[in-house]
């Protein structure tokens, strides 16, 4: 019939191969016919014979070969299901002969006009796993994952997951869009996406789970601020934490899927909030998983096991549901008893007395071995809770007269724990049960009654040999486990009462010694070499009360459950509570979240192909167009919350520019730097931390934790130079700033302890305090004693620090008044960690002199030595990736008191990141970074409005970032807006027609990007700050930058 | 099921080939494909008596032969080029009660699962909104993969493009901390003498709370101990079983009329010789009351837009016992 010309025919006889193989016939012997109808036009022939193909392919390869062609041709099919099909099947057909071809063909299809083929092809990958495939199915990966279609978003992934899971990198720049695809994503998709992103988040985001702490730390903080700045603490304080926000993209964008009607899908955000969501969050979870609970059994006992082990660690997600876990009659006792071991995790002393009504009704369940469950689970309770305990104990005491013997059995033994647990006062409970002995059968609950009385023989004395006697009695017929217990009784016995129990004792260790199970008959010997004296063992003997009688520590009831947590949530793993092949571990959390920015993608060039969600993918752009610096990555890319408390800390700053002009030397205004954003702190703490501790020798900076109180005082900025900056700090932990804050009220002070690897917690709000970290640098290299200062005035150090010049403590802001552009200078070396060698440093604004991508920087250099300073040149460079610099010359020769200004060139790759560099002198070299504001990143153009406008048009979306701030009444003028946005950012005016829209225009100096900024009044002060640019993250620093400005009188 | 009806064995085995396709289809290598029930029948037609016969005479096939459209657009769900004549779209609001009440008739528990079934039939591609009179009832819900999240969030309503047929809209649970009126009650008098080895056993059903409805389809099944040898009882309406080997007692009561309230009552004889059951059983009870969602959840309208034509709206709203617990 195959051979037949008719389709129906054919079709006849594929139907009836097919039959045969679902009846387990072997068909393989028709192979060759069959193949030759692969290249039937009839669609559904071709269907079956995949079908066929797909089973006897191996077995058969050389005729399988004579397919493949056919199958070449059919992925150049116009119809993409066809072309899709016959890439299935070819991967499916385990011929290692034909991997290379296979090969060829995913790759082909992977670049595929329909996402169905490419979703195909992202299947085909996981089937073709060889190693020596393994890197070129990796660049497939790839780039499938930068494909935008849903539909293969999941098939990738999953082949992800199962080529290359540690290849962790190439997600980076498709993070964001995966984040933001999930919800479209089909559902098998989403459970795989999300179950990837849970370990990619657990490995690129720092724990959310110390916020508490964070809290605490706060409210002692805020004690040392003044009033003013309380009210920006206390806000902060709701966000001490602030998460990355791709961390918070993606927790924002599974939520939705909470309400997903497949089980896996709820399931796995279920575990993704678990395991990343911060604690008040994951919460949300447990209604759903609480939902979850009405489907079929096979769901509810997987959803079951996971609440078990999520309610052991935190009982209050599931508090509120503790109805919904009582237990139905009719559930199938798997559920039941882990319905038991969630209730018993929930108990506490609010629902403990309902929980026993309850648990009361389930002893008496027709359903044995879920009552036996339950009495376990009234022990635990009662140990848990210890108020319950007398109560419990009396219940299953009741529970003693059931006649039912597991029942019994069962509260024996958890009776006898119970006691051990608190022994004082139970004799009456041993005298029961010691009457009970009689009619219990149950070799371990026997057991257990021996061993109470055994273990409290004293406070029975006259039951205790009765009981001895009568068990003696029975040795022969009872259980191994009952038999030693009887033995241990007898021993413990011989030694207390040995008047009365000796001879018993005797006889019973005589039967021990010829029983058939040598554990008996080994226990035996060693009693009797312990209890009975000899002469042999006398040393021993001795030691035998204390052996036998010794407090045995009571055992701790514990949940099955407790040691699951380990396993990620929802896996095969968790839920068999071993390792599977295939479990990945879920990594712990970095200490140091590594770069988001490797999650930045390009935006698209052409505002036309620009969607909606995201910029598409772009090809990768080589290392040094993406801005590695991640500190100031990740404020850029901040969402508003953390874009909120960043402006607390730069409209210090512009504070302080303003205070200090003025200077008045009392004001006590700004005491604290709100620094709490500046996860700049971390990396440079830790790195000035060690370069302090190689300059100053005598102080022992490393160690693990430090107080130091410091007060610093900068006299009024005439005399720029005149500071003095002084510091006792002291290696005790204790908080030694009471006694400098009684020397100088004003003066801040502050401890901070802080261990250095503790960075987790640098990132957080609280260590505002870590501010004072990057104060050790200036430790002098010689404690000097205190000179107490005037007045205090505030640090500038946040200042120095945004400006990346942190290195020195009390870097004085000389604002010069020049004519339009006012320049501000930052200190790049202090006089006293220079030896005498000061350098300061500012941006001249000046198009670059050596070369088009230069920031050009002026450094003048003090000599304040009474010696000659020779050869003052740059060492060695430390610059991150990209950057280039061009030194200036070397300074021959510095007379003392003598001066000299020098120019460089900077190029900063319109990153922020900071250059460090060595200074140099004949004999010493010191270590300086420059960070250059976001400000002086930009060379002004010059456009008409109309350009502007044009420009401005073809950067919206998500190339615009835009804010509105409250202005300053005396900022509402046109000239002020344009001295103080030219003041603090290097951008050039737009002439505008309307009086209330103001508009400056730049370019990146490195890459020439357009920066169009757009100040529009509004009414009653308000003002809305649009930046354009296709550098979004220079754009969102720069607009955290000119908000203060703006909004600041 | 969409595909044969009912899913049995025979079912399977007269369908082997279009099993073995729809599989195929369904599963790639282990991964699930394509399980949307509207995308592959679209690739592979269901078997009608109709369709074979135009097949035996024209030879085609009912393996489509163009990747459905569905599957690349962004609504997956709904197959193209759907046409009716009578366009209807059917809304069941189904609520079902889980309880537990205990032996004094107090509710231990009680909670509702509720969904929504919609039957829709409308030609092309129509875009429906639903909206609710009272939307806040429904906190804890999952969708469809067709409804809007973004909308229900923001207005509490219901905006979606259905899937062509059968589809659940939306489940959801009202939770046990809102107070569930329990529509009916069980009296019921159950005791094992321990020295006789008979025992008596009564149980009235009656309607509380019902605003009016009728209950309907009222079924008590228990399971008895295992010393249960055997039962006499005289129903006041309804048929009963009582099964010696499983021991499970079944009584078929139908409706309820509140004026003569149903009873069972009778004799238990226990196996002589063992002493009495520790535990009286559990009462497992199902009802079904037409027109009324116990929750209180109604619908407030349904709109269409995207498509001219007026369609047929129902709604039709039941509540039912889910799993309903007596403890005696």
């Amino acid at each position: 019939m195959l051979e037949s010309s008719k389709d129906s025919a054919k079709l006849d006889a594929m139907k009836r191969i097919v039959g045969m193989i679902a009846k387990g016939k072997n068909a393989s012997e028709l192979f060759p016919a069959v193949v030759k109808n692969v290249a039937s036009k009839n669609i559904e022939i071709k269907k079956l014979v995949y079908v066929y193909l797909m089973r006897y392919a191996e077995e058969q390869q050389d005729l399988a070969l004579l397919s493949i062609s056919t199958f070449q041709r059919a992925l150049k099919d116009p119809n993409q299901l066809i072309r899709a099909s016959a890439l299935r099947v070819l991967s499916s057909i385990r011929v290692p002969i034909i991997v290379p071809i296979m090969m060829l063909a995913i790759k082909e299809a992977s670049s595929d006009l329909s996402p169905y083929v490419r979703k195909n092809a992202a299947h085909a990958i996981q089937k073709l796993l060889d190693p020596e495939q393994k890197e070129m199915l990796i660049e497939v990966i790839e780039k499938l994952l930068k494909d935008r279609s849903t539909l293969v978003a999941g098939s990738v992934v999953m082949a992800f997951e199962e080529v290359c899971p540690d290849r962790i990198d190439l997600i980076h720049k498709n993070y964001r869009k995966l984040c933001n695809l999930l919800v479209d994503v089909e559902e098998w998709g989403q459970v795989v996406i999300i179950h990837m992103l849970t370990r990619y988040a657990r490995t690129q985001f720092v724990s959310p789970w110390k916020d508490d702490e964070a809290g605490e730390e706060y409210s002692e903080n805020n004690f040392y601020e003044s009033d003013e700045e309380q009210k920006e603490k206390d806000r902060k304080v709701k966000a001490t934490y602030i998460m990355d926000p791709d961390h918070r993209l993606l927790l924002r964008n599974t939520k939705p899927l909470l309400q997903s009607r497949n089980a896996a899908v709820v399931m796995a955000v279920a575990q993704l909030y678990w395991h990343l969501a911060p604690k008040s969050e994951a919460g949300i979870v447990s209604k759903s998983l609480v939902r979850l609970l009405r489907s079929n059994r096979e769901v509810q006992y997987i959803v079951l096991q996971n609440i078990a082990t999520m309610s052991i660690q935190r009982k209050g997600m599931f508090e509120p549901y503790l109805k919904s876990f009582y237990v139905r009659s009719t559930d199938p006792t798997m559920i039941k008893t882990l319905k038991l071991e969630i209730l018993t995790n929930l108990a506490n002393e609010a629902n403990i007395s309902t929980l026993l009504r309850e648990f009361q009704t389930y002893v008496k369940s027709q359903d044995k071995q879920f009552a036996a469950a339950t009495i376990q689970a009234i022990g635990r309770c009662a140990t848990n809770i210890t108020e319950v305990t007398d109560t419990c104990l009396n219940g299953l005491v009741c529970l003693l007269s059931n006649r039912d013997e597991i029942v019994v059995a069962e509260s024996v033994v958890v009776i006898k724990k119970l006691l051990q647990t608190q022994p004082a006062h139970h004799g009456e409970i041993i005298k029961h049960m010691a009457k009970l002995l009689d009619n219990i059968t149950v070799p371990v609950a026997r057991a257990s009654i021996l061993w109470l009385i055994g273990e409290y023989c004293e406070r029975v004395p006259k039951i205790a040999p009765d009981v001895l006697r009568k068990t003696a009695k029975s040795f022969t017929n009872e259980d191994d486990l009952v038999k030693l217990q009887i033995l241990n009784l007898g021993a413990k016995l011989y030694l207390t009462n040995s008047k009365q129990t000796k001879l018993l004792t005797q006889y019973v260790l005589n039967l021990g010694k010829y029983d058939q199970s040598y554990d008996i008959r080994d226990r035996t010997r060693f009693i009797r070499q312990l209890i009975v004296p000899n002469e042999k063992s006398g040393a021993l003997s001795k030691y035998a009360k204390k052996i036998f009688l010794a407090q045995k520590p009571a055992p701790l009831l514990e949940s099955p459950f407790k040691d699951r947590d380990h396993f990620q949530l929802g896996t095969l793993s968790h839920t068999l509570n071993s390792r599977a092949t295939g479990y990945l571990e879920l990594s712990d959390w970095p200490e140091v979240a590594p770069d988001p920015s490797v999650r930045n993608v390009e935006v698209a060039e052409s505002p036309k192909e620009w969607t909606g969600i995201l910029g598409k993918t772009k090809k990768e752009k080589p290392a040094e167009k993406f801005y590695s610096e991640s500190e100031e990555e990740e404020d850029e890319s901040a969402s508003t919350s953390a874009s909120e408390s960043e402006s607390g800390s730069e409209s210090e700053k512009e504070d302080k520019e303003e205070g200090s002009s003025d200077e008045s030397s009392g004001s006590s205004s700004s005491s604290g730097e709100s620094s709490d954003s500046e996860s700049d702190n971390k990396e440079n703490t830790a790195k000035k931390t060690s370069r302090a501790a190689d300059e100053s020798d005598s102080e022992d900076i490393k160690k693990k934790a430090k107080a130091i109180s410091r007060k610093r005082s900068t006299s009024s900025s005439s005399d720029t130079e005149s500071t003095s900056s002084e510091e006792s700090s002291s290696d005790s932990k204790s908080e030694s700033d009471s006694k400098s804050d009684s020397e100088s009220g004003k003066s801040r002070s502050a401890t901070s302890s802080k261990k250095e690897e503790k960075t987790i917690q640098d990132r957080k709000a609280p260590n505002k305090q870590d501010v004072f970290l990057l104060d050790l640098d200036d430790f002098c290299p010689v404690p000097t004693p205190v000179a107490v200062p005037t007045a205090a005035v505030l640090s500038p150090s946040l200042t120095a620090d945004l400006e990346g010049l942190s290195l020195l403590s009390s870097s004085v802001i000389d604002v010069t008044t020049q004519v339009s552009v006012p320049t501000k200078t930052h200190e790049l070396l202090h006089r006293m960690s220079g030896k005498g060698l000061a350098a300061h440093y500012h941006f001249s604004r000046q198009p670059g002199i050596f070369g088009d991508c230069m920031v050009s920087v002026q450094v003048t250099v003090t000599n304040t030595t009474d010696q000659k300073i020779e050869n003052i040149h740059i060492g060695e460079k430390k610059l991150p990736p990209g950057m280039r610099m061009h030194e200036f010359n070397p300074i021959e020769c510095l007379e003392p008191a003598g001066s000299i200004t020098v120019s460089m060139g900077i190029d900063f790759c319109d990153s922020t990141q900071t250059a460090s560099f060595q200074l140099c002198t004949k004999d010493d070299h010191f270590s300086v970074n420059i960070q250059p504001p976001v400000g002086e990143l930009l060379l002004p153009v010059t456009m008409s409005e109309k350009d502007f406008k044009k420009e401005q048009g073809m950067l919206t979306g998500m190339n615009e970032t835009s804010a509105t701030i409250a202005v300053a009444p005396q900022n509402s003028t046109r000239l002020v807006i344009i001295e103080r946005v030219v003041k603090a950012a290097n951008l050039g005016i737009v002439p505008s027609g309307q009086d209330n829209i103001h508009r400056f225009a730049a370019k990146t100096v490195h890459s020439g990007s357009l920066m169009l900024v757009t100040v529009e009044l509004k009414e009653s002060s308000t003002a809305q700050l649009i930046i354009n640019t296709e550098k979004t993250v220079i754009g969102s620093v720069l607009l955290r930058e000119l908000k203060p400005v703006l909004s600041q009188g | 099921q969409d595909y044969f009806g009912v899913c049995s064995e025979v079912m399977i085995k007269d369908n082997v080939v279009v099993v073995y396709e729809v599989l195929e289809e369904m599963l790639d290598n282990g991964f699930p494909l394509a399980t949307e029930s509207n995308i592959l029948k679209e690739l592979i037609k269901p078997p009608t008596i109709l369709r074979t016969v135009v097949n035996t005479i024209t030879g085609s096939t009912n393996v489509g032969d163009q990747l459905p459209t569905g599957q690349l657009s962004v609504v997956p769900w709904r197959r193209t080029g759907v046409k009716y004549t009578n366009n209807e779209a059917y809304f069941d609001v189904i609520e079902e009660i889980d309880a537990i009440i205990d032996k004094s008739g107090s509710t231990i528990t009680a909670e509702i699962q509720g969904v929504i079934d919609a039957c829709v039939k409308l030609t092309g591609m129509p875009d429906l909104t639903l909206s609710f009179m009272n939307p806040r009832l429904l906190d804890d819900v999952s969708f469809h993969p067709c409804v809007r999240f973004k909308r229900w969030e923001s207005e509490r309503i219901l905006s979606f493009i259905p899937p062509d047929g059968n589809f659940r809209l939306l489940s959801y649970h009202v939770s046990a901390q809102n107070l569930v009126a329990i529509p009916v009650y069980v009296k019921h008098n159950i005791s094992f003498r321990d020295s006789s080895s008979l025992g008596r056993f009564e149980i009235t059903v009656g309607p509380k709370q019902t605003m009016g409805k009728t209950v309907e389809g009222v079924m008590v099944t228990s399971q008895m101990p295992k010393g249960v040898l055997n039962m006499t009882l005289t129903p006041s309406q309804g048929t009963h079983i009582f099964d010696p080997v499983t021991k499970l007692l079944s009584w078929d009561v139908g409706k309820i009329n509140p004026q003569k309230l149903p009873s069972l009552k009778g004799n238990v004889s226990l196996q002589a010789g063992t002493s009495k059951p520790d535990e009286n059983p559990t009462i497992n009870l199902q009802f079904k009351i037409q027109q009324l969602a116990i929750s209180g959840l109604k619908v407030n309208r349904l709109d269409m837009y995207g498509e001219k034509y007026k369609p047929f709206k129902g709604i039709k709203y039941m509540t039912k016992a889910g799993k309903f617990q007596v403890r005696t």
